[in-house]
């Protein structure tokens, strides 16, 4: 027990240090996590042997990495991505890998080795280059966008490639791994359902488990979902999320097929429903920190002297294969006309080995596809290129892009074709008309709400509705919080409100928040933490049962209409004095004397002001369409006038 | 010298609009002119009076921008008749605020010229049908133009005809901010196109 807890403290604390200094650096999180592992691997070496085994739990994290995936691709949107996603993603992806392949069995390597290296350098770094996109606000970018499309044909790509490569084993390493097992005398079954089997009964048992995936994932997970989220339990949301992966990865292993395929599709299945972002918010903080533990083992596992002894061959193949994948991306670049800087951030940002290079060497090696030699010097190639990609997009700010700005300042400004989204945290009696009114007007909406039969009946009107706890950050950041144009609260909770718009004013303050208010002091608190725009919830609906009065009484309508329009003005000056008040007086004595004297003050001037008269005795309500006096033409001079009637 | 031009657009369906929309877009580039969009200040007609009256002080030429609605404005620019221009202020007595400064309209009618004539369906010319809009500006004081139109706006675009109109109405601004348009010569126009087919800037400048 004492060395587990360690040995995970060890992990822990190279990764809490080493992480957030290599983000200050401009390095992003996977180098701080590979300079971790490298430090307490090779360098200081605290750990040693048993970072293989933690690095097999430790892929577990990219089985979950591409559940999120999955959930993140929608049918539709994948579907509308069809022609960048196969043809950038399918023709870099098969142009590298043939490129690679070549320059392999130009050293001789035998074919199948050639092509798993071809496939695992055909890959990019998903990790590092969306983070980095982000931070540096280039995902909108038609380059960024572009490499959006090859990162996740990639992405989707090492599914069958993890099915195939087992296919390449070479038969002599093969021989000696079962040599070696013998004589230990520890080879032991693997669990299986599927050994033994006969071809066409394996056959059955795979299609049957894969559409129990997503047969059970569409019309099961659902009601599952559904009666662990009436518990109102936080934790075993996260659990049931948990066992959903995790059991779907021990299905696919069971039958011999890979879990990460498996949490794919369940991913894909699961895209659109009611509890995406929930799920997403719920894994992602594993998904992180497994891949964090992945990359440290990777780290902890570089042979330094394999690093020094062929420093010169490491750096020529790192450079190589870099130079080949950008010359790959290059030409795609110019065969789908990318232009001008988009060009140069598509072309430099891809072109490194990534994360699931590590995962396919790995991968590989378990299966006797490459001699172990072999995989030492091409983990190295992978790490040292992930290590060279900040470079790249330093390269591409400093260089690239001054001079591309010269010139684009001259065209045309770009069509907004991204409307942006409204959030709508609760979908209530009120927040349900803020819907409708933007969904009938074709604005995309976002709509979280806590309880799940809420969301139901939102859903089934054909709203996209979330399950969750808006005034969660992670939930607001998976519902697309940084990308959107404004967040309306409409949630019952008075004091959770107040709270989600101080959140979201101070992370995201380019965000407009829209709010309802409760009452007066409720409306002072959303204004006091920021709130953009505050409508009372009874204001308006009251206004017009007054007009309504006052019409039963047989005042005509345009009248009571002016005198609505007059009293909405004067509120709305009364209100800015009656904030400064309560916002000058102390937390206790807020709504004590010095307010209440105001409020009372300020009612005074509300009724002088309906009937205020101005010097010509006529109400202010009525100003404009006032008649002059009576005998106001007499002073009028018929020969004073130039007009003619004759042009 | 230089001076201040008041653009007032009125225009109830801008998502519709082929060509007002582009005259108000290149206003709002032009120096020395000050664009207001009266439907998107006041979506419910609730005209701030202080403000407008404000505005008119501060200019010396006010231009309304509309699409011709039943050989009238659109509904705002009335209601901003009534209620702005108030006794006391833009007539009466006292009511001088308006006085000595230059007025006309820009707009766009959907038939073609042809029809605004006596002895077309229309029957009356352009300028004889803004007669109130004439009037007002002569009761307030105002030295009256006539308008700056283009006929056949709904055509226009098919006929690309709308790249020309835009180029002359940035040039009628760009002039009435320099003083560049002798007012006595453009009031007896029929169209202030007329008036600057026949006396291009140059030739203003070299009198």
């Amino acid at each position: 027990m004492t060395s587990i807890f360690l040995q995970a403290f060890i992990y822990l604390v190279a990764a809490v240090i080493a992480v957030p200094v290599a983000k200050r650096l401009g390095l992003g999180s996977v180098l701080g996590y590979l300079i971790a592992g490298v430090v307490i691997g090779p360098v200081i070496g605290l750990v040693g042997e048993e970072t293989t085994t933690i690095q097999h739990f430790a892929e577990f994290g990219v089985v979950m990495m591409l559940f999120l995936v999955g959930l993140e691709l929608e049918p539709k949107m994948l579907w509308a991505m069809r022609n960048r996603l196969m043809g950038l993603g399918g023709l870099q992806v098969g142009g590298t890998a043939a490129a690679v392949m070549g320059i392999a069995l130009f050293f001789e390597q035998p074919w199948t080795v050639a092509l798993t290296i071809g496939l695992i350098f055909a890959l990019s770094s998903t990790a590092i280059v969306l983070q980095t996109f982000n931070e540096k606000g280039l995902s909108k970018t038609e380059g960024g966008q572009n490499a959006f499309s090859v990162l996740l044909f990639q992405d989707i790509a090492v599914i069958p490639m993890l099915a195939f490569i087992p296919l390449l084993a070479l038969p002599e390493l093969i021989e000696q791994a079962q040599a070696a097992a013998t004589t230990a005398a520890e080879h032991h079954e693997e669990l299986s359902l599927v050994a033994g089997l006969p071809g066409w009964a394996y056959g059955i048992v795979i299609t049957g488990s894969i559409i129990m995936v997503v047969v059970g994932g569409h019309y099961l997970s659902r009601p599952l979902f559904r009666f662990v989220a009436s518990s109102g339990l936080r934790e075993i949301f996260t659990a049931t999320a948990l066992m959903l992966v995790i059991g779907i990865a021990a299905l696919m292993s069971l039958v011999g097929l890979s879990p990460a395929l498996g949490t794919f599709l369940a991913g894909v299945v699961l895209a659109n429903s009611e509890f995406r972002h929930e799920l997403e918010s719920n894994i992602d903080p594993f998904k992180g920190l497994l891949l964090g533990l992945f990359f440290i083992t990777v780290g902890a596992g570089i042979n330094f002297s394999v690093l020094f002894n062929d420093f010169s061959i490491i750096i020529g193949l790192t450079l190589g294969v870099m130079i080949v994948k950008a010359l790959v991306l290059y030409s795609l670049a110019l065969i789908f006309r990318i232009k001008g800087s988009d060009r140069w951030l598509f072309t430099l940002s891809l072109a490194q080995a990534g994360e699931f290079g590590f995962v396919l060497l790995s991968f590989s090696l378990q299966n006797h596809v490459i001699p172990a030699e072999v995989a030492q010097t091409l983990s190295l190639v992978v790490a040292l290129s992930m290590f060279l990609t900040p470079g790249l997009f330093i390269l591409f700010d400093k260089v690239i892009l001054p001079r591309f700005e010269k010139t684009s300042n001259d065209r045309e400004t770009d069509e907004i074709d991204d409307q942006g989204t409204i959030i709508i945290a609760g979908i209530g009696r009120f927040g349900q008309i803020v819907n409708r009114l933007l969904v009938s007007n074709g604005v995309k909406t976002v709509v979280l709400d806590h309880q799940a039969n809420q969301v139901d009946v939102v859903r089934q009107i054909g709203t996209k509705a979330y399950f969750g706890d808006a005034t969660r950050p992670d939930l607001l950041h998976t519902a697309g919080i940084e990308h959107a144009a404004a967040l309306v609260v409409a949630i019952d909770h008075h004091e959770h409100s107040v709270e989600l718009v101080k959140y979201v004013k101070h992370t995201y303050p380019k965000v407009k928040v829209i709010t309802r208010a409760f009452d007066r002091g409720h409306g002072y608190l959303l204004r006091q933490a920021g709130a953009d725009i505050i409508e009372s919830e009874t204001y308006h609906s009251a206004l017009e049962i007054g007009g309504h009065a006052m019409k039963t009484l047989g005042l005509h309508p345009f009248f009571v209409e002016q005198q609505k329009t007059t009293y909405k003005r004067v509120e709305e000056r009364k209100s800015d004095r009656l904030y400064a008040a309560w916002e000058d007086d102390s937390e206790d004595e807020r709504f004590d004397n010095n307010y209440r004297d105001l409020f009372v003050r300020l009612e005074e001037v509300m009724a002088e002001e309906m009937k205020k008269d101005r010097s010509d005795k006529h109400s202010r309500s009525e100003r404009g369409w006032t008649p002059p006096p009576k005998g106001y033409a007499d002073t009028f001079d018929d020969d004073d006038q130039s007009f003619k009637t004759d042009h | 010298m230089s001076q201040k031009v008041l653009v007032l657009f009125a225009h109830p369906s801008q998502h519709r609009s082929e060509v007002n929309q582009l005259l108000f877009e290149s206003a709002k580039q032009i120096n020395g002119v000050t664009t207001v969009d009266l439907y998107a200040e006041y979506p419910t007609f609730n005209i701030n009076i202080d403000r407008e009256q404000q505005r008119l002080v501060d200019h010396d030429v006010i231009i309304f921008q509309f699409p011709l609605y039943w050989y009238s404005t659109p509904a705002i620019l009335k209601e901003w008749q009534d209620l702005v221009l108030e006794y006391s202020f833009a007539y009466g007595p006292d009511g001088d605020a308006l006085a000595g400064k230059a007025f006309f309209c820009s707009l766009t009618a959907g038939a073609k010229a042809e029809a605004y004539h006596a002895n077309g369906y229309n029957h009356f010319t352009i300028r004889q049908l803004l007669y109130p809009l004439e009037q007002m500006a002569s009761l307030t004081g105002m030295c009256y133009l006539p308008p700056f139109t283009l006929f056949g706006s709904r055509t226009a675009l098919e006929e690309k005809r709308i790249d020309g109109h835009l180029e002359s109405w940035r040039d009628l601004l760009r002039r009435l901010v320099a003083e560049k348009v002798e007012l006595d010569i453009a009031a007896s126009a029929e169209k202030l196109n007329h008036y600057l087919d026949t006396n291009p800037a140059q030739k203003v400048e070299a009198k």
